[in-house]
């Protein structure tokens, strides 16, 4: 669960953060933030499903769900083990 | 009682001088947007009202009288001043929506410099586009965006300013770079305003258009007059209200209703610098009493889908008017609103051109959810024959929506663009470029664009800019981008791409080819999807016919043909 977490926070990290300073923890808000909007969502969307070989429905994929890395883990998590 | 009172009545004497005494100008007098936003509402008596509220993520706020706006838009003026800028000088504002970014807007203006906000997510790409196009000298940015102005410094060398708002001193400097700290600078309280007139320039946004780059949409200080009125009629903005225009002040909406508007009038208004969410925006609503809400359909069919729970955690009695813009407003959104929040949020329709509201539903008139409503008193609209550009009388009958130029706040042309701003106009009407629908009530009813023009969350994106910036990725020989259905923004960018001999069509090409294009120009140009193909329909001279994949996703006829390549 950690490896994962951490994947997905470098991913943020390294994709969508414009303030290179800035530092993220599993609990920073990332779509309240605005830190990933909602357009971006869809990017960040495809790259857990295709790192993960999960399929993410929309109704799971909202702005709640994809708001802190430990919550997309957790919903990543709960699509791999199905 | 709502301030424009019975609509009728105020289409019989509609006359925008009416507002010259209101707003303290004489014809051919000084008129500046800087001081009638700040200085004039302290003459008023009101300087130690609250002029701005803001609030971050994370629940710090900021609360600026109208005393204090004048002081510190004066100060960043003076700054400016001190550079070198002077009037006519392009400067950009390149920021999230902090306190600087209103009060800079401002600023700029006081010096009679033109004002050129930009949205802080565009990519360097975008960026440099408009900037270099604007022939911009000075930029005010945050240090976490100066590395995408670093980027294309060495491709503008007009700009000769780049004004860190927020520097904190722990990383150097860099060619042109300097450093502006608002609350470390020495007030100036004596400023000499510049005496702008009429038509001097104030404002320029870019704005996308079928083919070709971005344009300047040039705006002058008179577009005052209707944003004033427009603001007082349609958002009904009353002494005691606390206002809260959604959007970004690197859109229209954000600089004529989001600074313009509502300080003119001498309202209090409030800013929430945070992304998208449900609960946080209810909260803050909640939070600070907020009585009338301009927002848009794209977020208020995101707050439909977070459902009505969250809703419930919040108070939102203080809610006494609420109006949308960017794109049409569904029926569904509007009977929602009217259920779930206890008032329909009223459509508003304009564009960046137009400068400020042209057809909506004013406070008192009956709502016909879904529709755009009527014209506000002073402009005069219709629906046009697409051939003969004369106004079509029949109800339910589609055509282009017209305007009579002349009211204020209509664009004076695009930068450097005189040909394209020609092309706007046919028969004495100027064309938004939208397809709409009277009813017998005289009602209008949104049907389209007429262009390949993309209206995702409100916010235009050029087909032709998104394929340009396509090539310029590696893997791709051809590209044809058009909007796709969304249930959300209306409408979303969507790629069909050939890729070149070689690359592999897969999940990970689409990924990388999203990601490129979001960082270069924007997340609203990103593709939601891409399709690889084998082949794009084209005539027989080369030309790939988007309207034949628009047809294919929207589910609509093809239409002719005959002029296809091959058929596929």
């Amino acid at each position: 669960m950690e490896d994962l977490k951490t994947t997905i926070l470098n991913y943020v990290v390294d994709e969508y953060l414009d303030d290179p300073d800035e530092e993220l923890t599993f609990d920073s808000p990332l779509i309240s933030a605005g830190i990933v909007d909602s357009f971006s969502m869809v990017s960040l969307k495809r790259f857990l499903e295709n790192k993960y070989s999960i399929s993410l429905p929309d109704d799971r994929a909202t702005p709640e769900a994809f708001d802190t890395v430990n919550k997309i883990a957790a919903l990543v998590t709960e699509f791999m083990n199905k | 009682m709502s301030n424009i009172g019975d609509y009728k009545e105020r289409l019989a004497h509609s006359d925008w001088s009416e507002v010259h005494e209101e707003l303290d100008y004489r014809p051919e007098g000084i008129l500046n947007i800087g001081w009638h936003c700040s200085d004039r509402i302290c003459r008023q008596g009101k300087g130690d009202k609250l002029a701005l509220l803001w609030e971050n993520v994370c629940g710090h706020e900021k609360r600026y009288t109208f005393n204090e706006l004048r002081l510190a838009s004066n100060t960043i003026g003076a700054h400016l001043r001190k550079l070198g800028i002077r009037d006519e000088d392009r400067v950009c504002l390149f920021m999230d929506r902090i306190p600087e970014l209103y009060i800079g807007f401002l600023g700029i203006l006081k010096i009679g410099a033109v004002a050129q906000p930009l949205f802080s997510a565009f990519g360097d790409e975008s960026l440099f586009v408009r900037l270099d196009n604007a022939g911009t000298r000075a930029i005010l940015t945050q240090r976490k965006h100066v590395g995408k102005v670093r980027k294309i410094l060495d491709r503008l060398p007009q700009l000769e300013h780049i004004i860190i708002v927020d520097h904190d001193g722990k990383k150097a400097l860099e060619d042109r770079e300097s450093v502006f700290n608002l609350a470390e600078a020495e007030t100036v309280d004596a400023f000499d305003i510049f005496p702008t007139r009429a038509e001097s320039p104030s404002v320029l946004h870019y704005t996308s258009g079928t083919t070709g780059q971005p344009k300047g949409v040039q705006h002058v200080h008179y577009s005052l007059i209707s944003q004033y009125l427009t603001t007082k009629w349609v958002l009904d903005l009353q002494e005691n209200d606390i206002y809260w225009c959604t959007a970004d002040p690197g859109w229209v909406t954000g600089t004529s209703y989001g600074i313009i508007g509502p300080w003119s009038l001498g309202i209090t208004q409030c800013v929430l610098d945070a992304g998208f969410s449900a609960e946080a925006w209810y909260r803050f609503i909640d939070k600070h009493s907020i009585s009338m809400w301009y927002s848009a359909p794209t977020a208020i069919r995101s707050l439909m889908k977070a459902g009505e729970e969250v809703v419930k955690r919040a108070d939102l009695s203080s809610l006494r008017h609420l109006a949308s813009v960017g794109e049409p407003l569904n029926a569904e959104a509007v009977i929602w609103s009217e259920r779930v929040l206890g008032k329909p949020f009223l459509d508003t329709y304009w564009q960046t051109e137009t400068g400020s509201i042209m057809i909506t539903n004013l406070p008192g008139m009956p709502i016909k959810p879904g529709s755009m409503g009527k014209c506000f008193p002073g402009i005069q609209g219709a629906v046009l024959n697409a051939k003969t550009f004369e106004p079509i009388t029949e109800p339910g009958i589609v055509g282009l929506i017209g305007f009579r130029p002349g009211w204020p706040a209509m664009m004076r042309g695009y930068w450097k663009n005189e040909k394209v701003y020609q092309e706007k106009f046919r028969n004495g009407w100027y064309l938004p470029g939208d397809r709409a629908k009277l009813d017998a009530e005289g009602y209008f009813w949104f049907v389209g664009r007429d262009d390949d023009v993309i209206n995702t969350g409100g916010h235009l994106i050029s087909p032709f800019e998104v394929e340009s910036a396509l090539l310029e990725y590696e893997a791709v020989a051809e590209s044809a981008v058009v909007a796709k259905p969304d249930e959300v923004n209306m409408e979303v960018v969507k790629a069909y791409v050939l890729l070149k001999d070689g690359y592999l069509a897969n999940q990970d090409t689409e990924l990388e080819i999203m990601n490129f294009i979001r960082k270069k120009l924007s997340p609203l140009a990103m593709p939601q999807e891409i399709e690889f193909v084998g082949s794009l329909p084209k005539t027989r001279s080369g030309k790939i016919m988007r309207r034949i994949l628009h047809a294919r996703e929207w589910g609509e006829e093809i239409g002719d043909t005959s002029t296809l390549e091959d058929d596929e």
